[in-house]
């Protein structure tokens, strides 16, 4: 090895990168674009990857999509760091609303809850008769259960469940995970455990486990997504005629369409209000 | 499937996302590893040629300092360009600046503290000859940079691997946005949170061949220092 070699081999680094440098969108309304900071449950279902080219074609937006946790989504639109957001915890959102962080909220679809567990279902939650039910026999039986513990959404509602079930979940077999929804299924499926999960995500990786829904279909795993607009008041700088542009498209005949046109392996994930 | 035969097939298949995920992954760490270049060594060699009080503890703070975990870089430049932080009206926060902004601060350190070490090790008596030869201080910095250049060079694709395969700056300012903000390393962390491992890993040891090359370079250079 030489200097030349050296100073070749840098060349070609630089080379490298500045070719990776070209691509610039084009441009077509003023501000083009919007973030959105959104659940898990939506971006990585495929959700948005179908819903979102529709609305860019035809407006010239272009969504950044941020993925969190329900709570870090609306801490976000807060502190004004998204224009958008796209959430599922209703009690929440109307917080968000009422402290004067975010307007004009609107109920875009919904799909529910339901209780994962291992096939053989060791606490029996397939003959409860309510989602307080089956928590109440997890927890009395002390199977493992793999709660998200990130604030997101899923959280919250896991956390309403056992606050109705009259338990403060603690011990050897609750485990507070602090990750994504199917990072916890994928745990929940290792371990072997129970876990509260939204549809979406559960037909995106049920492929990957050998989890089964173990209790589904009660009223109070209802999971509906709403959508909320950053107060412009609080950030001129947020680009509100985009978040506008987004939430009168995903709530207008058209979107709602194209949300239940989205199937994932030939099942419907989301669905709309009629 | 092979994870090996995987990565192959994912560079042959000529999935556009594939190569533009390389692309701002090469991107981010062009621009972060070129903006620390003229501090760190202007840094580097104040530390190293210049007598202050203070000298080694400054020494000791930089070198820590490479150690400093991404996610602490991330959060502390996150509460920056926040928009409801101090320099929020600049919109960098989950944008190319941010990433940029955030993996300059982790490549600096590292910089500076291979250019100081580098040119302490430096013969003693270069820099006295080039007083007797009443070399003046423009004449010795200039003979300084050009004996500091390998060293330099080594620093830069030091600093350029490190940035290369850190996920929590990221992650954390960029908000793995796709087709703007998703590098190859929280495409990797959003491929296994996804449990979709074959992917990850495959992409995975395409990052690896990306690391061993500049590594490669890194350890041609050393050795031609030899």
């Amino acid at each position: 090895m030489n200097r030349k070699a050296l100073v070749l081999a840098l060349a070609a680094l630089c080379a490298a990168s500045a070719f990776a440098m070209g691509g610039k969108e084009a441009a077509a309304p003023a501000n083009p674009r919007i973030k959105l900071a959104t659940t898990t449950s939506t971006e990585n279902s495929g959700l948005l990857g179908y819903l979102l080219p529709l609305f860019e074609a035809k407006t010239g937006y272009k969504v950044d999509v941020v993925a969190v946790g329900t709570g870090a989504a609306l801490k976000l639109g807060e502190n004004g760091d998204a224009d958008v957001v796209l959430v599922h915890a209703r009690a929440q959102e109307d917080a968000f609303v009422a402290a004067g962080h975010g307007v004009d909220r609107r109920d875009v679809m919904y799909n529910d809850f339901i209780i994962l567990g291992p096939a053989s279902d060791p606490a029996g939650i397939g003959a409860a008769k309510s989602a307080v039910d089956a928590f109440t026999r997890i927890a009395g039986a002390g199977a493992t259960f793999v709660s998200r513990g990130d604030k997101s959404g899923t959280h919250v509602k896991e956390l309403d469940i056992w606050k109705a079930a009259g338990i403060s979940p603690a011990g050897a077999w609750y485990k507070e995970a602090g990750q994504g929804m199917e990072q916890v299924i994928l745990m929940a499926d290792g371990m072997p455990g129970y876990t509260l999960a939204d549809r979406g995500t559960w037909l995106a990786v049920k492929d990957k486990t050998t989890l089964k829904i173990c209790f589904e279909g009660d009223k109070g795993l209802f999971n509906p997504y709403g959508i909320i607009a950053v107060n412009p008041a609080k950030w001129p700088a947020a680009n509100t005629e985009g978040a506008k542009a987004l939430i009168e498209w995903i709530t207008s005949k058209e979107g709602l369409k194209a949300i239940e046109s989205f199937k994932l392996n030939g099942e419907q994930l989301f669905f709309t209000y009629k | 499937m092979n994870p090996f035969l995987g990565a192959l097939e994912l560079i042959l298949s000529g999935d556009r996302e594939i190569f533009l995920i390389a692309g701002t992954t090469l991107r981010f760490s062009f621009w972060s590893t070129a903006f620390s270049t003229l501090p760190g060594l202007a840094l580097g060699i104040l530390l190293a040629n210049h007598r202050f009080p203070g000298r080694r503890a400054a020494a000791a703070v930089v070198s820590s300092l490479t150690a400093l975990p991404t996610v602490v870089i991330g959060l502390a430049v996150y509460s920056l360009i926040s928009r409801s932080g101090p320099l929020g009206r600049l919109g960098w926060l989950f944008a190319p600046p941010g990433v940029v902004l955030g993996q300059t601060l982790l490549a600096l350190p590292i910089v500076v503290s291979l250019v100081y070490t580098g040119l302490s090790k430096l013969d003693a008596r270069f820099t006295e000859t080039l007083v007797t030869l009443g070399a003046g201080r423009l004449r010795r910095l200039a003979s300084t940079l050009f004996e500091a250049k390998y060293v330099l060079a080594s620093a830069l694709l030091n600093a350029f691997g490190r940035v290369t395969g850190e996920v929590g700056v990221s992650m954390m300012l960029g908000g793995n946005i796709r087709w703007y903000t998703r590098t190859m390393t929280t495409t990797i962390a959003l491929d296994t949170s996804k449990g979709e491992f074959e992917r990850a890993l495959s992409l995975g040891i395409l990052l690896l061949t990306i690391s061993l090359a500049i590594n490669a370079l890194v350890h041609a250079a050393v050795k031609h220092e030899e």
